[in-house]
């Protein structure tokens, strides 16, 4: 050999810059605010003013007269078709409004002017009823029914139980039993909500949507609108975050459609950001009550939680949050005796639907409060409690969550060893002079890793095709929402075909040429849609190497792909450009081309009605520690540093993953302090960034963060899912940290200057007004 | 309603002239006048920066501004930012360092950024941030970000790495 070839290199680990990103940072990124089509008209939608009512009569006459109005519609001119997971939400009300977001009309004109001004020339009548704006209340003898199907207000509850609590109660030397109370927020995505609709002659409908589950979305939009869903061609445009929101069909969606189809146009939707506030979902808020107990060993004996759920006027995915919740009550640490009974209560506020975590951020923020109360009650630390309970990999949770890998000790150990947790807590526990005083609190998550199969099957297809100039195009089903699976995507591929990334490009935006997949959550893109993508990749490989082989006359095991050429795997030494072995294969020899497919199922199952079974091929765990100074005389709590330690199985792309726990700490420090979407009466009063605070620059704390690679044998290159995790342990850390601060615990959020100087006179015996 | 105006103005270096309804913000008219769809509309009441473009120099949120106002004045927006050949410093930092996700705020934060280096780009990291202050994110929690615009301004004062 007369040339050195470089050795293997892989890329999974390295820092690789977004695909999309030179695209977004040069302003050339298309969202769906930036599409116009030819002739293309402006939708606004006529919301209610009232927060409980029968609509009497809904005058739209002058709209309709109005120049430049090509459609007016009412629940009259629709199919009146429900929508939601509880199809409980006509996307246009008829008869009745429940809460403050109501949809009762819609226009569509030649400018959002003129849909506006139109607006305004309707008239409707109301007969208001009596509201109800607390689950306690709605839960009444003769409180005022929401919806006359549930008599109750109770459109849902949920009961999961393991071991015996009562058995767990006996076992224990101490108890302790606290009622938290979790509030609403939302999104902020910085992108509104909005949609196109298009039909052609045909009666085809385009739909450019921020949807996060396009082809579930064509099967539940379908008998809404009245169009088959082999009819709906759904496009996604650039989508400026979504972390949950667009999980949902709703109801703006098919408004959108039925004014297409009724002014024969293409008609676009965008929500003000006021709107946005307003109309688009919010977290779950509830009233949380959990009981748990410890040996004096430090043994957790049991954990008995009880939640009541504002479910608001309709049932959107925040219904379905105690799925999630349950599997962080029964899961998190060892747990032998464990039982969760959930009421999803309607009522006159605002719906909630999928965010971030999923319900996971309430029952941990739960959960890992009891545990430094029952820590400090059995006399242990913090961080040697945890370690005492928490599980190792291959053991499986009572509820039948299987831990293929498990790093949650490690998590620990290394969360505290970077924040020096133990001597902090302890100086800090000591006492503190002068009026900021600064705490430091850890907390744990457990959440799925790679989806959660509650459909009858939680995977992602591929399509993959190498072209004559070794050229890779990945059609995946999976979307992208500004996390980065695409790059994660491409990375899979081409580590797996030895090209370089710029050779390889993924298309995720259209569900005409896309394979099936089940949507964006449950932090399971990287994982599910990857796996599809690595598989898909591996069958392309074999087929190239087998033609190389052939060619050569070298054995394929003998053969590898690097650098778009095939080599010798030994020696790295080039003996074919992969572009000219691909032509050849095309013009000359077989006259083939390489195209493979792949549909990847988790070995994942549904749960069966006690709701146990392994529902994700794999978990998430990570310890994040919170450090923060409490001043005691104006209340202001100032988070200064989290690190964050997380089980991610492997990093694929280290820049990608970096930015997820980053981005989703900060998410979880303005959950923690100062988010609040205020519901008074039914009435949102904060709609605007000016009153509903996310956190800004300069108020962000230091993030400092750790991988914990426990090379999960099912993942991706052996990765776990990221998306969710980052946010969900936070703003426990952070009440820990302000026990331990100020030796006061919150049990609401969030933490706002007003509620701790509450609970800090509450504590020191003082009058509080 | 529409009584219109004629202005002239330099555009992304460019002299440009429009007749503008005298309503109108300068945001609508980047947008829906001038097709230059790179500057966001997040908010509309200037409380998040998407809309930042610079106006003689300075980042100004122009959603807050009436676009008759831009007559005579020196413009630019995202679209003017990059070079011949291709993106500049700054937006090579925010691609390389991992400060964009959804990137919807992006553009607005390439301004503001592109506004604080020409200014300072001796700016301590305090200052970076305060700076960027104006420009909400909901993606990436700001660190990457800051230290984009801190690399760019260490590459610019000639420190190479940042």
């Amino acid at each position: 050999m007369t040339q050195d070839f470089a050795p293997k290199q892989t890329l999974i680990g390295q820092r690789i810059p977004k695909l999309d990103a030179p695209s977004k940072v040069s302003g050339s990124a298309r969202y769906l605010q930036d599409i116009e089509l030819p002739g293309m008209l402006h939708g606004k939608i006529l919301r209610t003013d009232r927060i409980h009512a029968r609509i009497v009569s809904i005058d739209t006459s002058a709209a309709k007269a109005l120049p430049g109005v090509h459609a007016v519609l009412t629940a009259a001119d629709t199919p009146g078709v429900p929508l939601g997971f509880g199809q409980d939400n006509p996307p246009l009300k008829g008869d009745r409004v429940r809460c403050t977001r109501d949809e009762i009309a819609a226009v569509a004109a030649d400018t959002e002017e003129i849909a506006e001004e139109a607006l305004k020339l309707i008239e409707v009548e109301y007969e208001d009823l009596p509201a109800v704006f607390t689950t306690s209340d709605a839960l009444k003898e003769g409180a005022p029914v929401i919806h006359d199907k549930h008599p109750n207000n109770t459109p849902f509850t949920y009961d999961y139980e393991h071991g015996d609590v009562a058995k767990g109660e006996a076992e224990s030397d101490v108890i302790v039993e606290d009622t938290f109370r979790l509030h609403f927020v939302t999104h902020c995505c910085l992108g509104v909500s909005g949609i196109i609709a298009d039909f052609d002659v045909e009666g085809n409908l385009t739909l450019y949507s921020q949807t996060q589950m396009p082809f579930l979305y064509k099967r539940d939009l379908a008998p809404v609108i009245g169009v088959p869903a082999e009819k709906i061609h759904v496009i996604q445009p650039i989508i400026g975050g979504a972390f949950g929101s667009k999980l949902d069909v709703y109801p703006f969606e098919p408004i959108c459609v039925f004014l297409a189809k009724a002014a024969r146009k293409p008609v676009r939707i965008v929500f003000s950001r006021e709107e946005e506030f307003l109309a688009s979902p919010t977290r779950q808020p509830m009233e949380l009550t959990m009981r748990s107990g410890a040996m004096k060993d430090g043994t957790i004996t049991f954990r008995d939680v009880s939640t009541l759920h504002d479910n608001g006027g309709y049932t959107s995915w925040g219904a379905t949050t105690p799925f999630v919740m349950m599997q962080a009550f029964s899961s998190l640490y060892r747990i032998e005796h464990c039982r969760y009974k959930t009421t999803v209560v309607y009522t006159n506020n605002p719906y909630s639907g999928a965010f971030r975590g999923y319900g996971n951020l309430q029952a941990t923020f739960a959960i890992e409060s009891h545990m430094d109360k029952l820590a400090e009650a059995v006399g242990i630390g913090p961080l040697e409690f945890r370690t005492h309970n928490a599980q190792d990999a291959g053991e499986t949770t009572l509820q039948g969550l299987h831990l293929q890998t498990c790093g949650l000790k490690d998590c620990l150990s290394t969360a505290a060893d970077r924040s020096d947790f133990v001597t902090k807590h302890a100086a800090n526990r000591a006492g503190q002079d002068g009026p900021t005083k600064r705490g430091i609190g850890m907390a744990s998550l457990f959440h799925v890793g790679g989806g959660a199969k509650i459909y009858h099957t939680d995977g992602c297809g591929t399509i993959l095709k190498v072209d004559d100039y070794a050229k890779v195009t990945v059609l995946t089903g999976a979307s992208e929402i500004g996390q980065g699976s695409e790059t994660v995507i491409a990375m899979l591929v081409a580590e797996e075909l030895g090209v370089p990334m710029s050779k390889v490009s993924v298309i995720n935006n259209d569900s005409e040429i896309r394979p099936w997949d089940v949507g964006v959550h449950a932090s399971r893109t990287t994982f599910i849609a990857g796996n599809s993508a690595q598989r898909a990749a591996r069958k392309a490989r074999q087929k190239l190497l087998d033609a190389a082989s052939a060619k050569l006359d070298v054995a394929v095991g003998d053969l590898d792909l690097r650098d778009g050429q095939v080599v010798r795997s030994k020696t790295g030494e080039q003996l074919l450009d992969l572009g000219k072995l691909l032509r050849a294969l095309h013009f000359r020899e077989k006259n083939e081309i390489v195209v493979t497919s792949e549909y990847y199922e988790p070995p994942s199952v549904m749960q069966d009605r006690e709701f146990k079974g392994n529902v994700s091929p794999t978990y998430a765990f990570a310890t994040q520690v919170a450090e923060l100074e409490v001043d005691v005389e104006t209340g202001m709590v100032n988070v200064f540093k989290v690190t964050a330690a997380h089980d991610v199985g492997r990093v694929i792309n280290a820049l990608g993953i970096e930015g997820q726990v980053e981005g989703g700490v900060i998410m979880g420090v303005g959950y923690a302090t100062r988010e609040h979407l205020l519901v008074d009466d039914g009435y949102v009063t904060n709609p605007s960034f000016r009153d509903y605070k996310i956190l800004t620059a300069p108020e962000i704390p230091e993030v400092d963060f750790a991988f914990i690679e426990t090379m999960d044998p099912e993942g991706p290159a052996g990765a776990k899912g990221i998306g969710e995790a980052p946010a969900i342990c936070t703003a426990a850390a952070i009440a820990n940290a302000f026990y331990n601060a100020t030796g006061v615990r919150m049990y609401e959020l969030p933490f706002t200057p007003e509620r701790v100087l509450r609970a800090l006179k509450t504590a020191a015996g003082e009058q509080v007004g | 309603m529409s009584f219109k105006q004629e202005i002239s103005f330099t555009l992304n270096g460019d002299l440009t002239t429009a007749s503008i309804p005298v309503h109108m913000d300068t945001l609508t008219m980047l947008r829906d006048v001038l097709q230059l769809t790179g500057t966001k509309l997040g908010c509309g009441e200037g409380e998040c920066g998407a809309c930042t473009i610079l106006v003689d120099g300075a980042a100004t949120n122009s959603c807050l501004m009436f676009a008759v106002d831009c007559d005579g004045r020196d413009i630019q927006t995202i679209e003017g930012v990059q070079t011949e050949d291709g993106l500049d410093l700054l937006q090579k930092e925010f691609v390389e360092k991992g400060a964009v996700q959804c990137g919807f705020c992006t553009p607005g934060l390439v301004m503001q950024g592109t506004a604080m280096l020409n200014e300072n780009p001796g700016m301590s990291e305090d200052e970076i941030k305060r700076g960027l202050e104006g420009n909400l994110c909901r993606c990436t929690g700001y660190t990457k970000v800051i230290d984009a615009t801190a690399s760019a301004m260490a590459k610019t004062r000639g420190e190479g790495q940042g």
